[in-house]
């Protein structure tokens, strides 16, 4: 009764996609929404190109210099924070006997989630041939890039002796002739970690190259040119050349993405292998790439909406794509929260009175508060998304991604802190107190982590140019439908 | 525009025209193709769909360079932790056989994706001839053309086939505008 009638189409209007209208259903929320803002019109090409590349073309402004020098504090405390654990020790930490991972480990896990969905975005919805994630795939792989750099310094810091931390980490020939064990996840972790930040390195620079070419050729100045020039790999923009490219950018992706749940697989299973009552459990694999993906869609969306506002980006960033974006973020939300209700369930299931008690102690004991608040900002308050109107809202919007970024950060401080304090001898029962070294070293983090991003958005095109003339109407042949 | 009194110090290295839209390059392409030019390429500000088919080009070995990359990968991988956990220096741990390869199975994966990646940027550098920062298209004024908005034919000089007048003819007949030679500056010899 109440579906409307379709307006017949003005004449030569062009029907983009073609909508089957003639029955009663209407399917306008099945109709992808346009990439661009738009939708059908002919954007020129040279004008993508203007658009995207005019941040870094002009002299930086005022408000990137004030950003700028704002991380900057924020970047030195984390050096600060860094050099006196080298000097002082962990012992400057709140870590203790029986919590010997705190805060760092804590901060590792969180920032290893931020990268994952950078590599969601930029290789398996490339794979799913989701053409909407153009838009944001550079900056999201970028985001994937920095995020693995901040996670690598707390594994590193935490060793105490960088320098000499190759030695346990890696197979090398050392004068007790042992070699590092295979068997430990911590050695996994160690190798996944560490390849997934060079692919992720490798998939980024090849994305990169035909942008690169399109900033040497657009420079004036003689640095400029030489620079973009040597990074553009002399790239022609020919067809024997992007042959390779695409297949090689194909299967970029088809490694990526695999790579990408193990290394989050991986990482559980730090946790998942031992036998600290909390941690040892099946389900964490799974649950742990959920949570990731959760935790950095939120950072994307809390990033980008910056960017397209700031760079005025928005008619190729468009209210469309955090749309959607917010659907993944309340999908996975929902599957964190089934997750953490599983975690209950199997734990009063399997008998094992120390699994019991972990749990109960999780959300009843001295720490409890943490562990609500995790519930509310991850499982309680994305449940808001469901309504379009807060999904396509930046002022209702931008405080739900928030508070997701600090609920993903207590779910993790949740499970390594809170498990460790209480496990099966209650006379070695402990608490935990950061002291601020390890403030230093979270805060610190972002202003390393922000400090890169801003230098990234000031000399990179933070939107992919070639793949986003690829993708627009009418710039393949035959209206995109060869063969 | 011809280079009938170019001066010495430089050559002709070939002719390129311009198509305007992407159905465009695929006609020229084909054109070009049924001509049997062997040295010739199209440029593009994006990869145009269908246009390595229309220009009659094989089939890349990316993939198998990929696949056999990670096998060498995965291979070394296992080989590796096997000699080192069981021939070198054995250390029971945890009462598991000195050969305990599931535990070997995470690193084994990673090593495929780590040597298949490698691999993949390796053959992109040779397959598409990067780290050349001299191509000839570099000192004229079509390169900013080709990587921004433009779909450029380029005949090579170094193919058989190639005349001056046979080369603007055919990029003529393959609707092309804009044909202009190709001339690279040479050193002078000292």
């Amino acid at each position: 009764m109440n579906t409307p009638v379709p307006p017949p189409p003005p004449e030569g209007a062009v029907a983009e996609p073609p909508v089957e209208q003639k029955d009663e259903l209407d399917l306008t929320p099945l109709v992808p929404p346009p990439l661009v803002a738009g939708g059908d019109e002919n954007i020129p090409l040279q004008k993508i190109d203007d658009d995207i590349n005019r941040p870094f073309e002009s002299f930086p402004t005022k408000r990137w210099w004030i950003a700028f020098l704002a991380v900057q504090p924020l970047a030195l405390f984390f050096l600060v924070a860094f050099v006196y654990t080298i000097g002082v020790g962990i012992g400057s930490w709140g870590n203790n006997q029986p919590v010997g991972w705190g805060w760092a480990i804590t901060n590792f896990v969180f920032w290893i989630g931020i990268g994952h969905a950078g590599t969601l975005i930029s290789a398996i919805l490339y794979l799913l041939r989701q053409k909407w994630r153009t838009a944001i795939a550079r900056f999201a792989e970028a985001m994937t890039l920095f995020a693995v750099i901040c996670a690598l310094q707390f594994p590193l810091v935490h060793t105490g002796r960088p320098w000499l931390a190759a030695y346990w980490l890696l197979p090398l020939p050392n004068s007790n002739d042992i070699w590092v064990n295979f068997r430990s996840p911590l050695l996994w972790d160690v190798v996944a970690v560490s390849t997934y930040g060079l692919v992720s390195l490798l998939f980024w620079f090849t994305g990169l190259l035909p942008d690169l070419a399109i900033a040497r050729d657009r420079a004036k100045h003689r640095v400029r040119k030489l620079v973009y020039g040597f990074l553009s790999l002399g790239w022609t923009g020919s067809n024997r050349a992007w042959q390779h490219y695409e297949k090689a950018y194909l299967l970029f992706a088809g490694l990526a993405t695999p790579l990408v749940l193990s290394v989050h697989s991986v990482v559980s299973f730090d946790f998942a292998v031992s036998i600290v009552p909390g941690w040892h459990t099946t389900i964490f694999p799974p649950y742990f790439v959920a949570g990731a993906i959760f935790s950095g869609f939120a950072m994307v969306a809390t990033l980008i909406i910056i960017l397209r506002k700031y760079f005025k980006l928005e008619h190729l960033i468009t209210k469309d794509h955090l749309d959607v974006m917010n659907r993944i973020v309340i999908a996975t939300s929902l599957m964190v929260g089934y997750a953490y209700a599983i975690e209950f369930f199997v734990a009063w299931y399997s008998g094992s009175q120390y699994e019991r008690f972990a749990f109960v102690n999780r959300a009843m004991g001295p720490m409890a508060v943490w562990y609500w608040m995790m519930v509310a900002c991850n499982v309680v308050i994305p449940q808001l998304l469901w309504f379009k109107k807060i999904r396509r809202t930046i002022k209702y919007l931008y405080p739900i991604v928030l508070l997701v970024n600090l609920g993903m950060w207590l779910e993790r401080f949740v499970i390594i802190v809170i498990s460790l304090t209480r496990d099966y001898l209650p006379t070695s029962w402990g608490s935990f107190a950061p002291s601020w070294v390890d403030v230093g070293l979270l805060v610190g983090s972002f202003g390393l982590f922000l400090t890169l991003l801003l230098l990234f958005v000031r000399f990179l095109p933070t939107i992919s140019i070639a793949e986003t003339k690829a993708v627009l109407p009418g710039n393949q042949p035959n209206g995109g439908h060869h063969e | 525009m011809s280079n009938a009194a170019a001066p010495e110090a430089t050559r002709l290295v070939g002719m390129i025209g311009f198509r305007d839209d992407p159905d465009g390059i695929i006609t020229a392409a084909e054109t070009v193709r049924d001509e049997g030019y062997e040295k010739w390429d199209c440029h593009t500000p994006y990869p145009v769909h269908g246009l390595d088919a229309a220009m009659g080009l094989k089939d890349t070995p990316m993939a198998y360079i990929c696949l056999i990359a990670g096998g060498i990968g995965a291979g070394a991988a296992m080989l590796m932790q096997w000699w080192m956990s069981v021939v070198d220096y054995p250390v029971r741990i945890g009462g598991k056989p000195l050969f305990s390869w599931p535990a070997f199975v995470p690193i084994t994966f990673e090593f495929f994706v780590l040597f298949a990646a490698l691999a993949t940027m390796g053959g992109l550098f040779v397959l598409c001839k990067l780290g050349r920062w001299h191509s000839p298209l570099h000192d004229t004024g079509v390169m900013e053309q080709v990587t921004s908005r433009r779909f450029g034919v380029v005949l090579q000089a170094d193919d058989e086939k190639f005349t001056e007048d046979g080369a603007k003819a055919l990029l003529e007949k393959a609707g092309c505008v804009d044909i202009q030679p190709l001339i690279e500056f040479v050193e002078e010899e000292a």
